[in-house]
């Protein structure tokens, strides 16, 4: 099923398993959200768990945060990556933090879903990678599921977790077909997960640049190169163990992201293997990230974004030493 | 800046402290009528042992035992009035200058302090009953306004207002200031609240500063009228006036709890003192504005009207006791407020554990051991 469907089974589920889940957005409901993610759940939970709220994106972190101290769950969508900033205070000055400064007689259980990243052509801040923004924040959890299983798993996951989770959708996903368990839960929300194995290179990707790092794996194989690939999953707190386990295997390491490099998630993984992993490591980790730009034009976003074959390059680079 | 002398004020008390109501004060004069002696008794009480619970504190951050102190002198019978209008299943969600209404709900007075001192970032549980369904303080403006609009939705969804039952209806009540009243979250709120009916009111102390600032650059129409065009029924009220401040605070309150969809109440009133203890007003207002408000003190105001009425001599010295026993209680305590654990730093910043947190809290561990001196 595709990621998008899946993501709507996952909300389906946890709507049914639990009345105090609420799912709150712009145009969630009749129109089911510009990417369909909330397709047919008002109709099918009415208009009290599915909310089609005003257009005001601290409002709607904000009001999620007073419904939670009322004991629900809420779930908010964010329209676009670029549209969550207006929330942003409300996000990692309140939401982050009300626990902490509650002394634990709080729990904070507010999931917020945020589509991210380039690759479909969009206009200005429809486009953004805004993951670092949110990692850098005690308080917070960040999640980004790459395939349609971890889809249906992870928003389930994450909205169980009695901590606010960001969740991160990559867009350029939503299409893309895969298996569905519903059966069994592959992995905890925050496991890191190797999904190709590999002996002469680890390269490690996150949402969307998972499917690009196999791609280059795939690749990198056709000229006798052995990738191994890891799918970070959860982007805070990060699971070192699969990481650190295939370095000290293979030796090297590149990191592939779509956001700007400049203290990114791949800056960080790369100086926590360097600590780590020193006297594994047969070459400098690298980092493949978008250039520290805004994000470009649509036009542009091809050469803005890491390909298949910028990935390639790091990983002959990582080679070479 | 003096208050609005429009027909929509909402005043009982004349400054002088004689029975004076204006026009739109008429719909609220059987809600005062109805107050018994003891009730006005204890609007005077709560200001007066509130007052010099917060001298003290000014005087605890002056002498170096508090980070900071925001004082609420002058600006008790605008928090009076609201928080004895409310009901005790009532939710109540302050900024940073409602210690009159914190403490009025239950909050320990040096639970307060704490917050000050630099010991917590929260200082109580508001949902441990003695403390009254109050929340805690936030010093991001306005960034109460949605939680509480968040938490009355709630209260809607879960049929807990609008039954009929106003003894056991809930509704919120959310404070805020007129520099506050600029933010964007103030609004957002608002236009939730209104969207959603919520049983909520938004209640604006215009102490007429935002730290140096005059209310004129935050607004040039009256802020009740904001509320007005969101869709929200507004009061403007005198908030030197406790009588009247309690009187449209209880029928908001009720008219919101009882299904009406929320509503906002403006009440003027004035911050006699600094900002924050780190702030210096003689740079930004003069003597004859703190004079013409000095005149219009919300306590002295009540204490001329309820010594029309026969208060004794006793009842006075006995107010000003329980203000000193207060005051003195607060000091003892504040100076014996211990140091907290540095486990604190990690405590609570996740409901679930998280390995980076736990790591850190390790390492600091063997950190602070390895300076421990080897016996031998």
């Amino acid at each position: 099923m595709p990621f998008s469907r899946a993501l709507n089974a996952g909300l389906r589920k946890a709507l049914a398993d639990s009345d105090r889940v609420l799912l709150m957005g712009e145009d969630i409901g009749k129109l089911g959200g510009v990417f369909r993610v909330t397709e047919g759940l008002q109709a099918e939970f009415g208009e009290r768990r599915v909310l089609d709220t005003p257009l005001a994106e601290s409002a709607i972190i904000g009001t999620a945060i007073g419904l939670a101290m009322g004991g629900f769950r809420p779930v908010c969508e964010i329209q676009f990556d670029g549209f969550v900033f207006p929330g942003f205070d409300q996000i990692t000055s309140q939401l982050a933090k009300l626990t902490y400064r509650h002394e634990g007689a709080l729990q904070m259980p507010v999931v917020i879903r945020i589509p991210y990243g380039g690759h479909i052509g969009a206009v200005e801040h429809h486009q953004e990678s805004p993951e670092a923004y949110f990692t850098h924040t005690p308080g917070l959890r960040v999640v980004s599921p790459s395939t349609p299983n971890d889809a249906y798993w992870m928003i389930q996951d994450a909205i169980s977790s009695p901590d606010p989770v960001i969740f991160l959708e990559p867009k350029s996903r939503y299409w893309q077909k895969g298996e569905v368990d519903a059966s069994a839960r592959a992995l905890p929300l925050h496991a890191s997960r190797v999904v190709r194995r590999g002996t002469d290179v680890t390269i490690v990707a996150h949402g969307a640049m998972v499917a690009t790092a196999l791609q280059a794996a795939a690749l990198a194989e056709a000229e006798g190169t052995s990738c191994e690939v890891v799918d970070l999953r959860s982007l805070s707190p990060i699971d070192y163990g699969p990481i650190l386990d295939s370095v000290r295997r293979t030796g090297r390491m590149v990191y592939a992201q779509e956001a700007s490099g400049f203290t990114s998630l791949g800056s960080e993984v790369a100086a926590t293997v360097m600590e780590r992993a020193f006297y594994s490591l047969e070459a400098p980790v690298l980092r493949v990230s978008g250039f520290d730009t805004p994000f470009p034009p649509a036009k542009l976003e091809g050469i803005f974004l890491p390909d298949a074959d910028r990935i390639l390059e790091a990983v002959d680079r990582t080679l070479a030493y | 800046m003096t208050p609005s002398e429009d027909t929509s004020l909402v005043r009982v008390l004349a400054a002088d402290g004689s029975l004076a109501p204006t026009a739109a004060a008429e719909r609220y004069l059987p809600l005062i009528d109805a107050l018994a002696e003891s009730e006005l008794e204890t609007f005077y009480r709560d200001m007066v042992v509130i007052r010099a619970f917060d001298r003290e504190a000014t005087n605890l951050q002056r002498q170096g035992q508090l980070a900071l102190w925001p004082p609420s002198l002058g600006q008790e019978a605008a928090q009076v009035g609201s928080a004895r209008a409310a009901r005790p299943q009532d939710h109540l969600f302050p900024s940073y200058r409602e210690h009159v209404v914190c403490t009025i709900r239950g909050v320990d007075p040096v639970d307060i302090i704490r917050v000050m001192r630099g010991l917590t970032h929260g200082g109580w549980n508001p949902f441990d009953p003695k403390n009254g369904n109050t929340h805690v303080y936030t010093l991001v403006l306005g960034a109460q306004t949605p939680h509480s609009t968040g938490l009355a939705m709630g209260i809607t969804l879960d049929g807990r207002s609008g039954t009929g039952d106003l003894e056991r209806d809930e509704a919120v009540i959310v404070y805020y200031g007129d520099g506050a009243s600029s933010q964007g979250d103030v609004h957002e709120s608002m236009v939730f609240a209104a969207s959603y009916q919520t049983p909520q009111v938004f209640f604006l102390q215009n102490n007429q500063w935002a730290i140096s600032v005059p209310v004129s650059t935050q607004s040039r129409s009256p802020l009740y009228l904001r509320g007005e065009g969101i869709g929200i029924p507004s009061v403007q009220v005198d908030g030197n006036d406790v009588l009247a401040s309690y009187a449209v605070s209880k029928v908001a309150l009720d008219e919101a709890r009882a299904g009406g969809g929320p509503r906002a109440i403006e009440a003027l009133t004035y911050r006699m003192g600094a900002h924050t203890t780190s702030d210096d007003p003689t740079k930004y207002r003069t003597s004859d504005e703190e004079r013409s408000w000095a005149e219009r003190d919300p306590i002295e105001r009540m204490r001329v009207f309820l010594r029309g009425r026969g208060a004794s001599d006793a009842f006075f010295a006995d107010v000003e006791a329980e203000g000193r026993a207060l005051a003195e209680d607060v000091r003892t305590r504040t100076t014996a407020l211990e140091t907290i654990p540095a486990d604190l730093i990690f405590s609570n910043v996740y409901s679930d554990p998280h390995p980076l947190v736990d790591e850190q809290r390790a390492w600091l561990a063997g950190y602070e051991a390895s300076f421990e001196e080897d016996p031998s």
